[in-house]
């Protein structure tokens, strides 16, 4: 028996049909199919977040300007205050909320009355301490079951003081998983935020889609960018602003970091402004290479293209030394990777650079393009879960649209290889013989890390202490624990310092109790020792 | 004492009933208590003679923990006491939250003492959600009286009620007491009603009849016993008093399927009207 059926036996036939299906091995040859972005078996202990988590935790929560009050009791606000380390920073023109935590903080009486007024009354004292520009309500479930009006608070707040005020009814129950949640996000952004600035278009001019700031991730990105002389218009969302947000429509080109949270929004700007977008991704030296020359041949300037290369020869000579260093501490060493709906993806390649073979991954809340490719879209199967979430449309923005190639050029640019509207998910890069998890839980992780024995476990707080109290060291690949960034050439280097630490530090050769290895008591029968 | 739980399709006269039903008992010098569980607040009009009562739920959002009981029982005809759990205007909130907030409320306050004969629940419609189930879950009503007549919709509201019944019947102690007909002068009715009852495996405890003496007495804010104790009508309420002050049968329903129902109600030709 493989490792896969080993961990899979122990289920009943119940739960094993499910989950043979999310639990797979990468073989060669015909292309994998993978049951993902289904529901959570009850009763198992999933890795998964809420819809909540994933509309105010990931998407709305890093945008700085934005006062983001939690309707609902104070857990749900509390316990996403300062949890995911998307860093901000204000400034003269900027507000930064980001270090707050608002919320409506219901009772009993606010539930059984209604919670409208205590809503109402938070928007109030929102703008009467912090006067900000934009407020954006995200509802928690109670919210949802006794059927609070948001939207209708937000439409009568904008009117009263003049402001933009979003609504999202992102109660936690809703979908599969937070998956749901960056959907429902996504809509809001798109139809009330984005288009409704008036900046004038600047050259060379970028949206960065995808990008949440963590351990400052995004200032790193941005430093590289405005390097080489692009113009970041927004960061969706880390260390984002509404202010930013507003003017989106005005770049010329969409980057999307994380597929899986914001393609949404990177394909209806396509639909309504005629802006192309390609995937890009900023971890990992080869990655970071790629997606720099991706974007310097959309644009098709030589000079760009040139200054490109220059910036990359110059960064890539700056950590050269280390990543050099901390290549042969790390070469030959195995990893498990369990992050996000993108991030898994996100890290081979950079530790594919260090000699490290992934060799167990797979995502909490992807989709099957994500594993596989957005080639599988049209065949996956719409479910009453899925449906269940709003997806909008939209329609082309005449006094917006514009297009910055034409249809030949956009083709002759995919024939070179720019991944335009592409995605070719976790499976491009995955090696033969890793084993896949989609949607993976305590159990499937313990029994994992006894079979396959990783010298490092890449996720996050969650499994975090199982897996560390299990002798095998773990980094969070959600918060970066207390480091990063982990994105750029130096966020490379950083990276790789951290797993060094982490792989080497002498506490997992003590982790073993001296009795299990030793006798504690010495004794003789009978006059022989 | 015997805590009681009175049910039935919205509009059937289940308030009428139960507040002539108590004052019947309140005459047989019977220490009661009646809670309305119904947001509007008006399952106690006829016993104060008006509605002056206070809510569990409004007494708490305005007074916050410093709550006396004085402040939300009041005590109406031949000394009942009553109670208004209230609840929130419709459309907004969570009304069945508010029921099981205002029982524990009572439940806190010491309402449920020692010389009670009587504790009665007057709760809103159907069973709607998990809140208006409260009264009869572990540890409250054990008897449930469903308030019916011969009309179609009206026994098709009993029969979903005494599903209800039956889950909490399995899980904690409540029985079906039986079907109280209110009339509402439908042709054989009363046999239907007690066809149905059978069918439950209960019985039909008491037949209301119709009299216009109920209208009058409702607009003058009393009972019928109270407005008149020597009216025909005043006589049934102290009938029914009794019946139900004597019921020895308690039962787990049995709950119709749609289709036997709805074959019950043809048997009884109440597809010819």
């Amino acid at each position: 028996m493989d490792s896969r059926d080993k961990v899979l036996d122990k289920y009943s036939s119940k739960i094993y049909k499910n989950r043979k299906e999310h639990v797979i091995e990468i073989e060669a040859g015909e292309p994998q199919v993978i049951a993902a972005d289904t529901r959570a078996i009850p009763g198992i202990m999933t890795n998964r977040g809420c819809c909540y988590a994933g509309c105010k935790g990931v998407v709305t929560g890093p945008l700085k300007d934005v006062v983001n009050i939690v309707h609902g009791p104070i857990g749900c606000a509390y316990y996403t205050w300062g949890t995911r380390r998307n860093k901000a920073k204000g400034d003269e023109h900027t507000k930064d909320f980001t270090q707050y935590s608002f919320c409506t903080d219901m009772q009993e009486t606010d539930i059984v009355f209604g919670g409208e007024k205590k809503l109402r009354q938070a928007i109030k004292e929102a703008m009467e301490i912090f006067n900000p520009e934009c407020i954006m309500i995200s509802s928690t479930c109670p919210v949802g079951l006794i059927g609070d009006d948001i939207h209708a608070v937000a439409a009568e707040s904008e009117r009263l003081y003049g402001i933009k005020v979003l609504a999202f009814s992102c109660e936690g129950y809703k979908g599969v998983s937070q998956s749901g949640g960056h959907h429902i996000a996504n809509n809001g952004l798109m139809k009330y935020i984005i288009g409704t600035g008036d900046a004038e278009p600047q050259k060379y001019s970028i949206n960065l889609l995808g990008e949440y700031n963590i351990g400052g991730d995004g200032w790193e990105v941005e430093r590289i960018l405005k390097r080489i002389g692009y113009h970041v218009v927004s960061v969706m969302t880390g260390d984002g602003s509404y202010a930013d947000l507003k003017n989106a429509h005005t770049a010329d080109l969409n980057l999307v970091q994380c597929h899986r949270s914001i393609n949404y929004i990177a394909e209806m700007m396509k639909t309504k402004y005629g802006m192309d977008w390609i995937k890009v991704n900023f971890i990992g030296l080869e990655s970071i290479k790629k997606s720099l020359m991706d974007i310097a041949s959309y644009f098709g300037d030589p000079e760009l293209l040139a200054r490109t290369e220059a910036v990359i020869a110059e960064e890539l000579d700056e950590i050269e030394e280390g990543m050099a260093y901390y290549k042969s501490k790390l070469d030959g060493k195995k990893a498990a990777v369990y992050v996000g709906g993108s991030r898994t993806h996100h890290y081979i390649n950079l530790l594919k650079y260090l000699g490290v073979d992934v060799i167990l991954a797979g995502y909490e809340f992807g989709h099957r393009d994500d594993y596989e490719g957005r080639d599988v879209i049209p065949s996956i199967k719409i479910d009453a879960d899925s449906k269940n979430i709003e997806s909008i449309t939209v329609t082309k923005d005449e006094g917006n649209y514009k297009t910055f190639h034409t249809p030949e050029k956009i083709e002759a640019l995919k024939a070179a290889g720019v991944p335009l509207e592409k995605y070719d998910g976790l499976w491009s890069d995955i090696a033969e013989g890793a084993i896949i998890t989609d949607d993976f839980n305590h159990f499937e992780t313990e029994e994992f890390l006894k079979l396959l024995k990783p010298d490092i476990f890449f996720s996050g707080i969650k499994d975090k202490f199982i897996v560390q109290k299990s002798g095998v060291p773990s980094r969070q690949l959600h918060s970066y624990d207390y480091s990063g960034p982990y994105a750029g050439f130096r966020g490379a280097l950083n990276f790789a310092k951290d797993m060094t630490m982490a792989t080497y530090t002498p506490v997992w050769n003590m982790v073993q109790a001296p009795w299990k290895s030793e006798p504690t008591l010495v004794g003789s029968l009978g006059g022989i020792e | 004492m015997r805590q009681i739980a009175i049910y039935g399709k919205g509009g059937i006269g289940k308030s009428t009933t139960t507040q002539n039903l108590t004052a019947g008992l309140g005459l047989m010098d019977k220490n009661i208590m009646v809670v309305g569980c119904d947001p509007k607040a008006d399952s106690t009009r006829l016993l104060l003679g008006g509605m002056a009562q206070k809510t569990v739920l409004d007494t708490l959002r305005e007074e916050g923990e410093e709550i006396e009981l004085d402040a939300i029982l009041k005590p109406g005809f031949r000394g009942i006491q009553c109670v208004e759990s209230g609840g929130p205007e419709p459309g907004v909130g969570c009304a069945g939250r508010g029921i099981i907030t205002s029982i524990g409320m009572l439940e806190q306050l010491g309402a449920y003492t020692e010389d009670l004969d009587y504790v009665f629940y007057d709760v809103l419609g159907d069973v709607v959600c998990g809140g208006f189930a409260m009264p009869i879950r572990e540890g409250k009503a054990q008897e449930i009286y469903i308030v019916a007549s011969g009309e179609m919709m009206a026994l098709y509201a009993a029969n979903n009620i005494a599903k209800g019944v039956q889950k909490y019947a399995s899980s904690g102690g409540v029985r079906l007491g039986g079907i109280i007909c209110n009339s509402r002068n439908v042709d054989g009715e009363k046999e239907l009603v007690e066809a149905f009852a059978k069918e439950l495996g209960s019985q039909m405890i008491y037949f209301v009849p119709r009299d216009n003496m109920v209208q009058r007495a409702e607009i003058n804010k009393k009972t019928v016993l109270e407005f008149d104790d020597t009216a025909v009508q005043a006589q049934e309420y102290r009938n029914l008093a009794a019946a139900v002050d004597g019921n020895q049968m308690f039962v787990v329903p049995t709950p119709m399927h749609q289709d036997r129902l709805e074959e019950l109600l043809m048997e009884h030709g109440l597809m010819d009207i």
